[in-house]
């Protein structure tokens, strides 16, 4: 998705509310593979039920998130006192463009600040649940989840627990 | 034979000049009318006998004079004053001003150090500096990237410069040295990077190292005897730095040292704690980690320890044991004995002889705090001098990948390195605090160098069942163990307190309060809210007779990442959610001094 059409869509989600940011192409959960969700572009994303049931992936992104990010980006997403709220980067950036920042860094030096991201790509903590992470954060982002941690999530299948292990090493 | 009355010389020399630093700078801590490094004096009492700001006239203190650091993000430490030269320093990339008191102020130089930007994403918890300190004609300035630089005091040259750590392995700093005799005393950063800590001692007239203490490793390295080292008491032993961990981990074992140092001249000793083993999740490393989580008594000279003393064996809620160690005579039993007293961030307050490293109290200065039942003070006991730790605020025994709740303290502690104040006309303390809880989740992690090596999932929120703010203001009596009384703060009091002669005690706080209260009752007496939220030192000086107090202003720090948004308590209810305050509801980053005194 290009930026300018994920900025139109986080407007449109800004100005339509809950039910339609759920609804957006790039956030909408379309189809299911071993407990995570894809969109109909198969861009990882989450489903929250009726009851407030997360997707495994949310609740692990949520561990890993406030393992990994939160000591600059702050509880929940939301942002501190100088790095910006990863919730809305989640919707407002492509996934393409959220991975390879998280991945490679990013780096704003100048007279006015001094913000360095650094680069995550060979940290097996970061990059294993870089989707969960993201979906986590998109569905904060879209608050179809509040703040604080997932109180109901669906079990961790058998094909997460493998994945998580090759990846882990 | 030439050669031999050449070294004869030199070495006359060498202890002629060590003599003299040494005294100028105690005479320079001495006199009131000077800061001249960042804790006040050797005994970290942060306490001042100028008297002609009182809690009479506090009440009409107003701005004096103000200066913009031109730089953003947490803003601690505290300026200094050494004659008529204030030096002020910034968060990376660590600038130095020189401000000419005897010229309103104006800039006589400027010192900003070239840093490869990378380091900043590997410091812990925002960029902060907690400042410079002088000695021997010289400003020393230990960078984020863990250089160690000696400026000419009055030029701003730099004399020599030395690297302490390396940023690649997640090695960075935040902390002051410490000027001791002709050594500077300086700590490192990273226990979540799992850097091994340790202490290092340059020599001040050049900048080569003359001794280095790690936290855990063989007795070569952490500079122990297994004989003369003390542990309560008792012989530490052969191979304590190794023998409470398993395998290797102690090589990536944390316990760094970014707090702050203190120095009892008489005794030679430099007192300091170590921060948490590495990683947070206690299942990865079984055994005691000694020694982390360790007040350290060295001497100044060898770096070799006196005694030790463990407070959080086997740390399971990351409780760095790096807060300040203040120094003072007071009487115990009728008896007048040399104390050290420390604010830990598991909660407890202790007070030891720091002479001996004898434990004589350790109460809970927060009456929230839940983690432990007590601190066994029976020697006979084996558990002598061990918290008890309650089996369900217990991260270990929980296991991984299970959730903790209720703990209290949260990771941030009762109080974090925000020091206390002592005055000894009340001969009690006054101590910054936060009052916070958290429920805390650890679970696997791998270990890559240079990369986070964290291991655990927190949410924190204001003490249940209390006033609903994130922080107290307290006095402490240390030989009592008991709290004399307690101001409640909406937020967690993250800034350096000051005492005075003048009955005064001020504080600031994260809306960016400068605050003044009576030091016998704690009535506020003065407040005036400064351009952005405090986690600096309160300092004073004075000048043609005219008593100044200064603060930076500069949110940021931990505070400024917990805090921004406002905290949530998961375990309330979806109703409660952002009931809490945020602060960003309050305040803006910002980077400025401010500097007060009574109107003519």
């Amino acid at each position: 998705m290009s930026k300018i059409a994920g900025i139109a869509a986080a407007a449109l989600i800004a100005s339509a509310g809950l039910a339609l940011a759920q609804d957006a192409e790039n956030i909408k959960a379309d189809h299911e593979e071993g407990g995570r969700w894809f969109t109909v572009d198969d861009i990882p994303t989450f489903r929250v039920t009726e009851d407030g049931t997360v997707d495994y992936p949310v609740y692990n992104g949520y561990r890993r998130y406030h393992s990994e990010c939160h000591v600059c980006h702050g509880p929940d997403g939301e942002g501190s006192s100088y790095a910006p709220a990863l919730k809305n980067s989640a919707v407002n950036l492509d996934y393409g463009t959220f991975v390879s920042i998280v991945a490679g860094g990013k780096q704003e030096v100048n007279n006015a600040q001094n913000q360095v991201m650094p680069a995550f790509g060979d940290n097996a903590n970061v990059m294993c649940f870089i989707d969960d992470i993201y979906v986590y954060l998109k569905a904060r982002g879209t608050d179809a989840i509040p703040r604080g941690r997932p109180a109901k999530k669906d079990p961790k299948t058998e094909q997460i627990r493998e994945d998580e292990n090759a990846c882990l090493g | 034979m030439r050669k031999t009355l050449t070294l004869t010389t030199a070495m006359l020399l060498a202890t002629t000049g060590l003599a003299s630093a040494n005294d100028d700078l105690m005479s320079k801590m001495d006199d009131p009318s000077q800061w001249v490094i960042q804790t006040g004096d050797y005994k970290n009492q942060r306490y001042s006998k100028l008297d002609k700001i009182n809690k009479d006239n506090v009440k009409d203190l107003q701005v004096a004079w103000t200066f913009s650091t031109g730089v953003l993000r947490g803003h601690e430490g505290s300026p200094l004053v050494v004659g008529d030269t204030m030096y002020v320093h910034t968060p990376f990339p660590n600038i130095v001003y020189a401000l000419d008191l005897a010229n309103e102020g104006k800039i006589k130089w400027k010192y900003e150090p070239k840093q490869d930007p990378d380091v900043i994403p590997v410091m812990c918890c925002d960029t902060v500096n907690r400042g410079v300190a002088y000695a021997d004609g010289k400003i020393f300035l230990h960078q984020a990237d863990t250089t160690l630089v000696a400026l000419n005091a009055d030029t701003g040259a730099v004399e020599w410069s030395v690297k302490n750590g390396d940023p690649a392995i997640g090695e960075t700093n935040t902390a002051t040295v410490l000027p001791v005799k002709d050594k500077v005393i300086v700590g490192i950063s990273g226990g979540e990077f799992g850097v091994r800590g340790s202490v290092t001692a340059y020599n001040m007239s050049d900048g080569s190292q003359a001794w280095r203490a790690y936290s855990m490793g063989p007795d070569s390295d952490i500079l122990m005897d297994p004989e003369k080292t003390t542990h309560l008491g008792k012989p530490v032993g052969a191979d304590s730095g190794t023998n409470t961990w398993e395998g290797d981990q102690w090589k990536i074992g944390g316990g760094t040292t970014w707090g702050w140092y203190s120095y009892d001249p008489d005794l030679n000793l430099i007192y300091y704690g170590t921060g948490n083993p590495s990683t947070w999740n206690p299942a990865q490393r079984p055994g005691d980690n000694r020694w982390s989580m360790t007040i350290m008594a060295r001497d100044a000279d060898t770096g070799m320890a006196k005694w030790v003393y463990q407070m959080t064996p086997h740390d399971e809620w990351d409780y760095d044991g790096i807060n300040e160690m203040i120094l003072t005579e007071q009487e115990i039993d009728g008896q007048s004995r040399k104390l050290l007293t420390h604010f830990d961030r598991n909660g407890f307050g202790y007070t030891l002889d720091r002479e001996t490293g004898e434990l004589l109290v350790a109460e809970k200065y927060d009456p929230a705090v839940n983690w432990a039942t007590e601190v066994v003070m029976d020697k006979e006991s084996d558990q002598y001098g061990r918290p008890q730790v309650v089996a369900q605020y217990s991260t270990e025994q929980n296991g991984e990948d299970v959730n903790s709740t209720g703990i209290c303290p949260a990771a941030l502690g009762s109080k974090d390195q925000q020091p206390a104040a002592y005055s000894p006309d009340t001969e009690l303390f006054y101590v910054p605090t936060n009052h916070v809880c958290m429920d805390y989740e650890p679970f696997r992690v791998s270990y890559t160098a240079g990369q986070p090596y964290v291991g655990a999932t927190l949410a924190m929120y204001p003490a249940p069942n209390s006033h609903g703010g994130m922080g107290n203001f307290i006095a402490w009596d240390n030989v009592k163990g008991e709290i004399k009384w307690s101001i409640p703060e909406q937020f967690s009091v993250w800034s350096g307190a000051l005492a005075t002669a003048g009955g005064v005690v001020f504080y600031g706080t994260l809306e960016g309060y400068l605050k003044a209260v009576d030091a016998q009752t704690g009535d506020e007496l003065y407040k005036f809210k400064t351009p952005s939220g405090i986690i600096g030192n309160v300092m004073t000086y004075e000048r043609d007779g005219k008593q100044y107090v200064a603060v930076l202003s500069g949110i940021g720090g931990w505070a400024g990442i917990g805090l921004a948004a406002g905290l949530t308590n998961p375990n309330d209810g979806l109703g409660a959610v952002g009931g809490y305050a945020a602060l960003s509801d309050y305040t803006a980053l910002g980077g400025q001094m401010t500097v007060f005194a009574l109107p003519e």
